[in-house]
């Protein structure tokens, strides 16, 4: 029953992306869409984390960053193929996250939100300072996106490349959540010493959890270097990390499609109020404010419970 | 079956257990009684691998299981009933019991459910209901039946009447019971020390991290030194 609800979202959103397109006008709403689809897949990713598994990450800007320079570096400077450098990237970021996973996940609450951001602006630091690799704070180009003579050209190519990876994403992530990997996340989340005592291997779950949604931010990094004119520190810092973890607690902990929403939607939102631009943060930090106290289950989850109580 | 020697158990620079010895023999149920703070849960926690060891080693079926993780411990039979029940509120009760088959996939799974349905039918009356909605008796039945689901060989059980009514109390205890004649080794934690040793092979009285008083049920529950302390001097 479960599988075929999921065969059933994922059919719909297909379908929705495909459409998409088509009903934008020109070229400024596809790059919004672009981006939004960017933060989507990094949120699937993050809400694996801090929906499923219960472990809150404020530093997975700096995964996405380093996956980013990552790929830049070694396009511009080493002359790789952008494959081989978003592999690399993905490789790299992987094992930093494995390492630092072991001792980080021992702590709980306000000390690992604190370890975790620490980590987020040691790698904004890092990226900053390291001007003769990275170009400091003015950035560096990572250039086309290409593939065996093809090149990514424009927003619509990469539209439907970013398109495909979300909808991998999110097939990936039901997948797991469904499986007895989800129910050992989710048992996690409800009791850790619960878990622990039906024989869940707690530590390797949560560093597992953690280095894929590590890994899968590297990616969309990796990708979004080749997007963006100029790749700039800014899409590491620490900023982005909380905007990424309000975009998972508004559109809904621990429901793939509300990570989705909510990165769509606090993606759009300020194109659409660009006169706030200055207010930006205290737009956001409002926005998380709310949720936590008028729907501390997210919008998706808030919604489909309501439509349940109607239904019955 | 089990056997503890000179196990020693800190948090952070507080010593919670010094030098406990302890044997559990196989089919026994021993109960671990002793006022609040002794170092019970400590001690609980300690065999299940959840708490951290300082000194001593613990023996289980003839291994030395000293350095084995939680979850492998599960996986050789030993299964805990948590202080609290710590069951997985947002879950069903249903997928409560099958995470306590965890460490063990495959066909007998259905099987094994229908057994703890049939131990506790008022878990199977409600198995899609989320677990948090349960009452607190209820909620320490579907602890127990999580428990089980693993096959355990030794059952270890903390506090499993805390914050339940007298009659509740009754029909935990009962279960108690019948799990032993079925042959599983219990060690049983309690405060209600009672109620434990009226029911335990034998028993151990722990006070501040040490064993105090050690012998069958009877013999502790007539002890005047057990009866002054915690049996309210009757």
């Amino acid at each position: 029953m479960k599988g075929v609800s999921r065969w059933a979202g994922l059919g719909a959103l297909a379908v929705f992306l495909a459409v998409l397109p088509q009903a934008l006008p020109n070229n400024y709403y596809v790059d919004i869409a672009v981006l939004a689809g960017f933060n989507a897949i990094i949120c699937v990713g993050l809400n694996l984390l801090i929906g499923y598994a219960g472990q809150i990450s404020l530093g997975h800007a700096g995964f996405f960053g380093l996956g980013a320079y990552c790929s830049a570096v070694l396009v511009t400077h080493h002359g790789w193929p952008p494959v081989l450098a978003l592999l690399a990237g993905a490789i790299l970021v992987g094992l930093i996250a494995f390492a630092i996973a072991r001792p980080i996940l021992k702590l709980k609450g306000h000390y690992l939100a604190m370890a975790t951001l620490g980590i987020g602006i040691i790698i904004s630091i890092v990226i900053n300072t390291e001007a003769g690799i990275t170009g400091g704070p003015d950035g560096i180009a990572a250039g086309p996106f290409t593939l065996g003579g093809f090149t990514l050209q424009g927003e619509r190519d990469w539209y439907w490349v970013v398109a495909g990876l979300l909808l991998l994403t999110i097939w990936l992530a039901t997948n797991l959540v469904d499986s007895p990997v989800g129910r050992a996340l989710r048992a996690l989340h409800g009791s850790e010493v619960g878990a622990e005592v039906v024989g869940v291997d707690t530590t390797r779950y949560k560093v597992m959890v953690f280095v894929v949604s590590a890994v899968i931010a590297s990616v969309a990094g990796s990708l979004f270097a080749h997007y963006v004119p100029q790749l700039t520190p800014t899409k590491a810092d620490f900023f982005k990390s909380i905007e990424l973890v309000t975009m998972v607690v508004f559109g809904g902990m621990a429901s793939t499609f509300g990570a989705l929403v909510g990165a769509a939607f606090l993606t759009t939102l300020p194109q659409f109020l660009t006169v706030f631009e200055d207010y930006e943060p205290i737009i956001l930090g409002g926005i998380m404010m709310g949720t936590m106290i008028f729907m501390p289950r997210g919008l998706v989850p808030t919604i489909a419970a309501f439509i349940q109580r109607r239904r019955s | 079956m089990m056997e503890i020697r000179g196990l020693v158990s800190h948090y952070g620079r507080i010593q919670a257990l010094s030098g406990i010895d302890l044997k559990i023999e196989k089919g026994e149920l021993v109960a671990l009684v002793g006022a609040n703070g002794a170092g019970k849960t400590t001690m609980l926690r300690a065999i299940s691998g959840v708490q951290p060891m300082s000194q001593g080693a613990v023996w289980f079926e003839g291994q030395d299981i000293t350095r084995r993780k939680a979850s492998d411990r599960v996986a050789m039979g030993i299964a805990q009933v948590p202080e609290g029940r710590q069951i997985f509120g947002p879950l069903s009760i249903e997928d409560n019991l099958k995470l306590g088959a965890y460490r063990r996939r495959g066909p007998d799974v259905a099987a094994d459910l229908e057994n703890v349905y049939a131990q506790f039918p008022i878990l199977k009356q409600r198995r899609d209901q989320p677990a948090g909605n349960l009452s607190g008796g209820q909620q320490q039945m579907l602890a127990i039946g999580r428990a089980l689901m693993s096959h355990p060989k030794l059952l270890l059980l903390d506090e499993p009447s805390m914050g339940l009514s007298p009659l509740l109390v009754e029909e935990i205890f009962r279960t108690v019971v019948e799990l032993k004649a079925q042959g599983t080794t219990i060690f049983l934690v309690e405060q209600n020390a009672t109620a434990a040793l009226a029911i335990a092979d034998r028993g151990y009285v722990l006070e501040t991290g040490k064993v105090v008083l050690q012998g069958t049920g009877r013999e502790l529950l007539t002890n005047d030194q057990v009866k002054a302390a915690y049996l309210g001097g009757v």
